[in-house]
């Protein structure tokens, strides 16, 4: 029953990591716009910066 | 109210009023943009702001159609921003975000971290709890399973002390008011299984219940940040509606200069302009200028009133003729607004009194659990148990009876019918509004602007000859008066005649020539016609006079919407006793009753005559809902049980009501009644479906069997299934879809 010191602090370390990235993803805003991101996934230009090229010079 | 008029009641409003600057020296602004529903209006408003030179930052939210913009002040205008976003086609209101509630984002922001929180430590504690549960049946050694309750003390403590916050402090509060709610048997069962299980552990006892407070505290989590999102974003939703409709006034330096400048800002004794079309930004009294005043929204009158210089007017209503300019005046006389303002103070007194189903429920529940808790303890204890035994029992009643299906029979229902109005265009912004609502069983309706649209239409066309209805359309096509727009739509199809020197006399008509004849179209007086011995049209008239002949008299009464015979019809049907409830005058009423087949109603009642007769109908039992959309039916629309308002009612309307429905139709008033009444009987049945549960459970509990594994399966699978069963509102909607489309 030793490996239990290991395993089960691993264990919380992994809960931990998750909920730490959870709340980072909650300051970071990404349950703002639950809809809009939906949404955003279906544009695949991964540069929507100004200056990026538009879709129709890409491909020519 | 038509488009033209809405947007001209935003007459160039200054969007640098609402630009505030962030800490790096960029300009921030935020915009609605009420046109956004896709992810191609997406990334065409993004793209349009990134292509402005100086833009940092762009991000549209789709959810709640607001977009936030921070640029380089020094290369870019505000205006420019909005100019950007009218050129691909949106139209872009600015907001202040501090104006507009901030305080329910963050509600539901700190539920979420809780909910995040108490997520991994029943998924943790859970994980530990499986392991002892297998132990018990297997070769588990008591070290090892010490070591695991104390690794589940260890997660589980921090954990109900954070997530637990929200029921401890409502449960606080409540407890100080000296009142019950449900969070009171919640926050109990929780504190208790805790220090129950820590002193178990410290024993190193069998048994602890860790699991068990925090895979509830999740549950109940859930329900909770669900109901709060869920009303967040119908208000989000009526937010919007108010401020698209937010206007800048222009006020009139004393230098002659004319400035933008926000109504929040005015003051009294400043001079502001108010051009035709616009509405009247603030009470005042006019200092110069001559036009007719619709004051639908505030009285109910369906006739524009005359006013002059000297007059005084009211904030909210519309300018139909010339430009006024007026002086703001104090508003603590004995003006209209002032008499609403004191008529809403006292009638959410009343409102205040209705308690929530709830925590209804929860006074009777309670103390029911607590003596049948107490009973446990004392009978075991009867019984010659030790102290210790029998204190265990009692608490695991405590525990077994907590009411977790009971904490999510409400919110979860709440969710789904709020989302189901939400998609027919009707938004519920007030957390009980759906319960009142489906108490109600008379409607009441004010006339112009709920039943009517607002909108004049000519009624006597037939009686008027083909000749003169073509003249008379030509020159109303050149006036932006209501009326006037009504004739020419009504003549539309008619061979105009040419007409020549078409010029608007501000308050009085329309005049212009034809051949060597002069026609004028207006008022009585203007036309030259003799009124007094027609009296008691009491709608809107027009008169034509050409050249030397009898003048022609054109009536128009407001148009009902178009749906309203039916949704009265349905509302009949569903047992509602209707009434009307008008400021307007007699006739009109008497006429739109008739056509509409309502028995009951009343004219002239201006907004303490409403509430009174709302006590009156109060009195004799009867739960009214009151819906309308003037200033002086805020008052009424407060005192009612409950109210509902169309979403181009007056702003002080809009924030009274409990409901808002969008379009010209009145059918989502059908379909909110429909939805609130099943979502109460979905509510019944969740209470039934978790007292069902109780009454297997609790003889379990006292009789001393309910291990902590009967206590997790107990709580999961009922509140599981009360949450199932609330999701049948939606499906029935489904199957009512797929059928109509069939």
């Amino acid at each position: 029953m030793n490996i239990l010191i290991f395993l089960v602090p691993a264990a919380l370390l992994l809960g931990l990591l998750g909920l730490a990235a959870f709340l980072w993803s909650l300051r970071s805003g990404q349950y703002d716009d639950l809809e809009g991101a939906a949404e955003r996934i279906l544009y695949d230009d991964d540069k929507p910066d100004n200056d990026g090229p538009d879709d129709d010079e890409r491909r020519s | 109210m038509n488009e033209a008029a809405t947007a001209q009641e935003r007459p160039g409003i200054d969007p640098d009023l609402f630009v505030r600057r962030t800490e790096e020296g960029l300009a921030r602004l935020d915009l609605v943009v009420a046109g956004m529903h896709c992810a191609g209006c997406l990334r065409k408003v993004e793209g349009a702001l990134k292509n402005l030179g100086g833009v940092e930052y762009a991000r549209a939210n789709l959810s709640t159609k607001r977009v936030a913009v921070r640029w380089d002040p020094a290369r870019l205008k505000a205006s420019a921003v909005i100019r950007a976003l009218a050129d691909t086609g949106f139209t872009a209101v600015p907001f202040d975000p501090k104006l507009i509630g901030t305080l329910d984002d963050r509600e539901s922001r700190s539920l979420l971290k809780a909910l995040g929180v108490a997520g991994f430590a029943a998924a943790n504690v859970m994980l530990v709890s499986v392991s002892v549960w297998s132990g018990l049946v297997s070769d588990m050694d008591e070290t090892t399973r010490s070591f695991f309750h104390w690794v589940s003390a260890l997660i589980a403590l921090p954990a109900i002390a954070y997530a637990g916050q929200p029921f401890f402090r409502s449960a606080l509060r409540a407890l100080r008011a000296k009142s019950m709610n449900m969070d009171v048997p919640i926050a109990l069962a929780v504190i208790l299984a805790t220090t129950m299980s820590l002193v178990q552990t410290m024993v190193n006892a069998r048994h602890v219940y860790f699991d068990a407070s925090v895979t509830l505290l999740f549950f109940l989590l859930i329900g909770r940040y669900l109901d709060v999102q869920a009303r967040a974003r119908a208000c989000s939703a009526a937010e919007n509606l108010l401020g698209l409709r937010a206007t800048a006034a222009t006020l009139i330096a004393p230098d002659g200069t004319h400035k933008s400048i926000a109504v929040e800002n005015l003051e009294p004794g400043m001079k502001v302009l108010v051009v035709a079309g616009a509405r009247i930004p603030a009470d005042g009294e006019i200092v110069t200028g001559t036009s007719e005043i619709d004051t639908s929204l505030v009285t109910g009158e369906s006739v524009p009133e005359q006013v002059k210089a000297g007059a005084s007017v009211f904030a909210g209503t519309l300018n139909l003729g010339a430009p006024l300019v007026i002086r703001v005046t104090k508003r603590d006389d004995d003006s209209l607004l002032a008499e609403i303002v004191r008529l809403m103070e006292t009638a959410e007194q009343g409102r205040a009194r209705y308690v929530r189903i709830a925590d209804r429920a929860a006074r009777i529940y309670s103390p029911a659990v607590h003596i049948m808790a107490l009973a446990t303890l004392l009978l075991w204890f009867a019984l010659g148990a030790p102290w210790e035994t029998s204190l265990t029992y009692a608490i695991s009643v405590l525990i077994i009876t907590c009411p977790c299906a009971l904490g999510l029979a409400v919110p979860v229902v709440q969710v789904v019918a709020t989302g189901r109005l939400l998609r027919q265009g009707v938004l519920v912004k007030a957390a009980d509004g759906l319960e009142r609502l489906a108490q109600a069983d008379t409607i009441v309706f004010d006339k112009t602007g709920t039943l009517t649209l607002g909108r004049p239409r000519l009624v006597n066309g037939e009686e008027i000859a083909r000749a003169e209805l073509a003249l008379g359309a030509a020159i109303a096509a050149a006036s932006r008066h209501p009326l006037a727009l009504a004739l020419a739509a009504h003549g539309q199809a008619l061979p105009h005649p040419l007409l020549d020197d078409i010029r608007e006399e501000p308050g009085m008509g329309l005049e212009a020539r034809l051949g060597g004849e002069t026609i004028r179209l207006g008022n009585a007086g203007y036309a030259g016609a003799n009124t007094a011995h027609e009296q008691g049209h009491g709608g809107s008239e027009l008169w034509l006079r050409r050249g030397s002949d009898a003048p022609v008299r054109f009536r128009f009464e407001d148009t009902p919407r178009p749906d309203a015979k039916d949704a009265i019809a349905a509302l009949k049907a569903r047992g509602f006793a209707i009434e009307l409830l008008s400021g307007d005058r007699e006739p009109a009423v008497k006429r739109l009753a008739d056509e509409l087949g309502i028995a009951a109603w009343r004219a002239a009642a201006r907004p303490a005559a409403k509430i009174a007769r709302l006590e009156e109908l109060a009195a004799e039992g009867r739960k009214v809902a009151m819906i309308g959309d003037g200033l002086n039916d805020a008052p009424a629309l407060r005192a009612a049980h409950v109210s509902l308002s169309p979403a181009d009612a007056a702003d002080v309307s809009q924030t009274a009501a409990d409901f808002i429905f969008q379009g010209a139709r009145l059918a989502p008033i059908v379909e909110a009644v429909d939805v609130a009444r099943k979502s109460r009987r979905l509510v019944f049945e969740n209470f039934g479906l978790a007292l069902a549960y109780n009454a297997v459970a609790v003889p379990l509990a006292v009789a001393g069997f309910v291990t902590p594994l009967v206590a997790a399966i107990a709580m999961s699978s009922s509140s599981i299934t009360v949450t199932l069963n609330s999701l049948r509102l939606n499906l029935a909607q489904r199957r009512a879809l797929s059928r109509e489309a069939s």
